[in-house]
């Protein structure tokens, strides 16, 4: 039998959450080894919608939102370094976002939601309005007539994800970290100095661990003592053929890529782990953006997919260490694109020492620990 | 380039290809049309601006993309000729609004 190969950190999981923390650490001097599956895996990854999006997270959790504007923030300075490391543009771009409601009842519930997520105990502060049809139709001329509002965030952006994951892969491959796909981890153990876990494609031992894999992570955090309680969501996306720019301001459901091509998305359904593409759901999706941009009914859809992205009982991440096996971490969450930056810059820093900081402590999963009710 | 086959002629009709008049027969798709007047190029890729000509001329391959009728990116080999008919080549992307 071949020797277990030996590295700092084993991070399990090679989509955004994974490869972002990967290249974090490899970028400061650590041994890192990528464990992925293959080609089959459901990932999380595919089914993002490439917004970089601070309106509207946090409600019921502020440090959730503070954590989000952070990474926001970091964003612009955590492209230039990818583009500096690997030469690929990721396309950041930081124009501000709209949710567009589609009734007076819609824009007024918009306004009643931010109200309470900003009037939260402890709420960042952070710039947001408003917008009556008239002040929108100045920044969005071709909306539809149901169109009654939206609301607008300065710091909203978006990004070219399938670059994303590609500068990261690159660039952590650059700093010496080692790809393993189709390295599916079977079992986990602990042993002194750190981890043995087997996988399909042989034994990897590691000082530190890091479970990135999504959904995957319920099935392993148990091997080291924690609990992971995500469950599939799946997210629908409709793809249209590339035109020239016409849309300057990303959408909560709509945004023109880079190179043109019209997305539509948001969808989110409780199926199981099942990423089969429904028709009913992408023609409401379509139906709802056509509404939205009626302009949108003009284009050619090229393709249509669905993915199942990683949900948590209230939303929000997780992020963890083990007490009974120290050394082993865990980030999970739903937002890899946005959180992209936070990972790599902030989260990844942190990993260096065998303790998570206090700011990190709200997003412990010992939050669903409640009493049962008497 | 291409030659039409010796088959009894058709009657004609005239279609406009870029604001020039272009003379087809009935039963012709767009794309043969094109062909026939000698007419290869008929879009660039929206990124990469690389010309594209018909190519599989059974509504496949999806090179043929072409204006007709002010409406962008339909499949010329899938479009009979009308008489009266506009088409208009593609170059880059097309714009989404009209």
């Amino acid at each position: 039998m071949a020797p277990a190969r030996e590295h700092d950190v084993a991070v399990i999981g090679g989509g955004l959450v994974g490869s972002a923390i990967a290249w974090g650490l490899a970028r400061l001097g650590e041994r890192v080894a990528v464990l992925d599956e293959g080609d089959v895996a459901f990932r999380a990854s595919r089914g993002n919608f490439a917004l970089v999006w601070v309106q509207s997270k946090g409600l019921g959790m502020a440090p959730y939102a503070a954590w989000t504007k952070r990474s926001s923030d970091g964003w612009a300075g955590f492209a230039a370094l990818l583009r500096a490391e690997t030469g690929l543009d990721v396309a950041f771009q930081r124009p501000g976002g709209l949710h567009l409601c589609l009734s007076d009842a819609e824009l007024a519930a918009r306004h009643g939601f931010l109200m309470r997520l900003h009037n939260q105990p402890d709420m960042v502060p952070y710039e947001h309005e408003m917008l009556e049809r008239r002040a929108l139709e100045a920044l969005l001329p071709e909306i539809g007539p149901e169109v009654a509002g939206a609301s607008f965030c300065p710091l909203d952006g978006h990004c070219n994800s399938l670059r994303l994951l590609r500068a990261l892969h690159t660039g952590m491959q650059r700093h010496g970290a080692t790809y393993l796909a189709n390295h599916i981890v079977d079992r986990i153990a602990p042993e002194a100095g750190g981890f043995r876990l087997e996988t399909g494609g042989g034994a990897v031992r590691a000082g530190k661990l890091v479970l990135a894999a999504g959904n995957g992570n319920a099935r392993l955090a148990p091997m080291v003592g924690l609990t992971v309680p995500v469950r599939p969501q799946r997210g629908q996306i409709i793809a249209t053929e590339r035109v020239r720019p016409f849309l300057n301001h990303p959408i909560t459901t709509i945004r023109q890529t880079d190179e043109g091509s019209v997305q539509i998305g948001d969808s989110v359904e409780e199926a199981g782990f099942d990423d089969a593409v429904g028709l009913g759901v992408v023609s409401a999706m379509a139906e709802r953006a056509v509404r939205m941009l009626p302009l949108l009914g003009r284009l050619n859809v090229v393709r249509s997919w669905a993915a199942l992205r990683v949900m948590t009982q209230d939303g929000f991440p997780i992020y963890d260490q083990s007490e009974s096996c120290p050394g082993a971490f865990v980030a999970t969450c739903h937002s890899g694109v946005t959180l992209a930056a936070n990972h790599a810059l902030v989260f990844a820093p942190m990993l260096r020492d065998i303790a998570l900081p206090a700011e990190l402590a709200p997003f412990s999963a010992q939050r669903f620990d409640v009493p049962a009710a008497a | 380039m291409f030659r039409r086959l010796p088959e009894p002629a058709a009657a004609s009709v005239t279609i406009s290809v870029d604001g020039k008049p272009i003379a087809a027969r009935v039963g012709d798709s767009v794309a043969a049309a094109l062909l026939a007047a000698g007419i290869v190029v008929c879009r660039t890729t929206p990124v990469g601006e690389a010309p594209r000509a018909p190519y599989c001329m059974m509504g496949v391959c999806f090179d043929c993309l072409v204006a007709i009728d002010g409406i962008g990116s339909r499949q010329a080999c899938l479009v009979r000729v009308r008489d009266g008919m506009r088409v208009d080549t593609q170059h880059g992307k097309r714009r989404a609004g009209p």
